[in-house]
């Protein structure tokens, strides 16, 4: 794998084909926590850490165990126990080893487990045909690709429930999905991004 | 058990996606063209039936402390049994979709019916609830649909109707918000939508007759 090759993955998953504003993964907790910063910062960076680790372990899986026993058609169900396990695991060690964490991240570490932007990065890199260190690096930068939006879209939101006079309909979920879409407009100016 | 009461509110008053806010991911991500949404729509009705079924049967064998595991396990088969059949007998519509079958199994729809619904009430109304809160999903995702073609594309029924399945063009090629189609476009539909539906819940019930208008 080359440098350059690398390059372009983390650049396209972070701002070309973000997860959230181009590829739509993700998006129920992207709108359900993102009403203040730092819990959407928490919840971010928890996501990023189970993407990063459910890439490796589902790449490892899938290579070491369901391509030679041809039972590739079990790869759904197999990737979705390898995340659920895993979620499990870092709760228990956080939980463990760095309380501090854990409180901070709370209750958002076992909704993880639910969330599609883990379980769509690991069939993304199994359809891509991600060797193993394209797919740690896809699954690492696409949940910084979820960071950035998030954590972008709270401070949005957080401007708009003090300030914004909105018509009564629009009050709540609606204005803050016209909000989304003016933040994807406004990443759709990346699409035009060359990488090398 | 009250059958019109759980279609009203699978339909209406309770949809999963206007009114519980549920299942955004694929609204938003597929409704581009009217084949893709009709498909989506009828995969989860029917995973959202069966799965509600065998977790209704389950319900009294299945350990409280690890029942979201066991619903995961139950709605992963059934997604690879669909997943399976529209690869083998819809070839074309499967490429279209693409990543979002195999993430409906994650689709918050599903578990949260098992959850609120399947998992405390017997086969018969989960069974039930499961078609009429599939049959709301559906609906939702065909109005996005033709209202993104139509304006984003200026067609309607891509993938079904017309010319090599291109649609039936209503407006002349060039003259459409071509955005619409787009990511963004999804945003602001269904945010519109939303916002219609708040307008006429709210509408109905300052009249308190009950009755919806749409």
């Amino acid at each position: 794998m080359s440098f350059t090759g690398i390059v372009s993955i983390a650049l396209g998953a972070i701002l070309i084909e973000n997860f959230i504003f181009s590829q739509f993964l993700g998006i129920c907790p992207f709108l359900g926590v993102s009403r203040k910063v730092d819990t959407a910062l928490g919840m971010g960076l928890a996501v990023t850490f189970v993407m990063g680790l459910a890439s490796v372990f589902c790449w490892l899986v899938n290579t070491l165990l369901l391509v030679p026993l041809g039972l590739t058609y079990m790869q759904t169900v197999a990737y979705i126990l390898v995340i659920a396990a895993l979620v499990q695991f870092v709760e228990m060690f956080l939980k463990k080893s760095i309380p501090g964490l854990y409180q901070a991240l709370g209750i958002y570490l076992p909704l993880i487990t639910t969330n599609c932007a883990v379980l769509g990065v690991v069939l993304l890199n199994t359809q891509k045909n991600y060797d193993f260190l394209s797919s740690l690096v896809y699954g690492i930068t696409g949940g910084i690709g979820f960071l950035i939006a998030i954590v972008l879209f709270a401070s949005v939101r957080e401007r708009l429930d003090l300030t914004a006079d909105c018509p009564r309909s629009f009050e709540g979920f609606p204005i803050a999905l016209i909000s989304a879409g003016l933040l994807a407009l406004a990443f759709m100016g990346f699409s035009g991004l060359k990488v090398f | 058990m009250n059958v019109k009461k759980q279609f009203r509110d699978g339909l209406i008053t309770n949809n999963p996606v206007l009114v519980q806010l549920l299942g955004m991911c694929s609204t938003m991500a597929i409704t581009t063209t009217l084949f893709n949404g009709i498909g989506m729509g009828i995969s989860v009705i029917v995973i959202l039936t069966c799965s509600n079924i065998v977790i209704s049967l389950l319900r009294k064998i299945i350990p409280n402390t690890i029942r979201i595991a066991c619903y995961i396990v139950v709605v992963a088969g059934f997604v690879t049994i669909v997943d399976l059949l529209m690869q083998a007998y819809l070839p074309s519509l499967s490429e279209s979709l693409g990543v979002f079958i195999p993430l409906i199994v994650v689709n918050c729809i599903i578990l949260a019916r098992a959850e609120a619904f399947a998992s405390k009430n017997g086969i018969v109304a989960s069974a039930l609830d499961g078609i009429f809160q599939g049959i709301g999903y559906t609906l939702v995702l065909i109005v996005m649909c033709v209202i993104r073609e139509f304006l984003g594309n200026g067609t309607f029924g891509g993938g079904l109707l017309g010319p090599e399945g291109a649609g039936i063009r209503i407006l002349p090629e060039g003259t459409a918000a071509t955005f619409l189609v787009l990511p963004v476009g999804g945003f602001l539909t269904l945010g519109c939508l939303i916002a219609l539906m708040q307008y006429l819940l709210r509408k109905s019930e300052e009249k308190k007759k009950g009755g919806e208008d749409k």
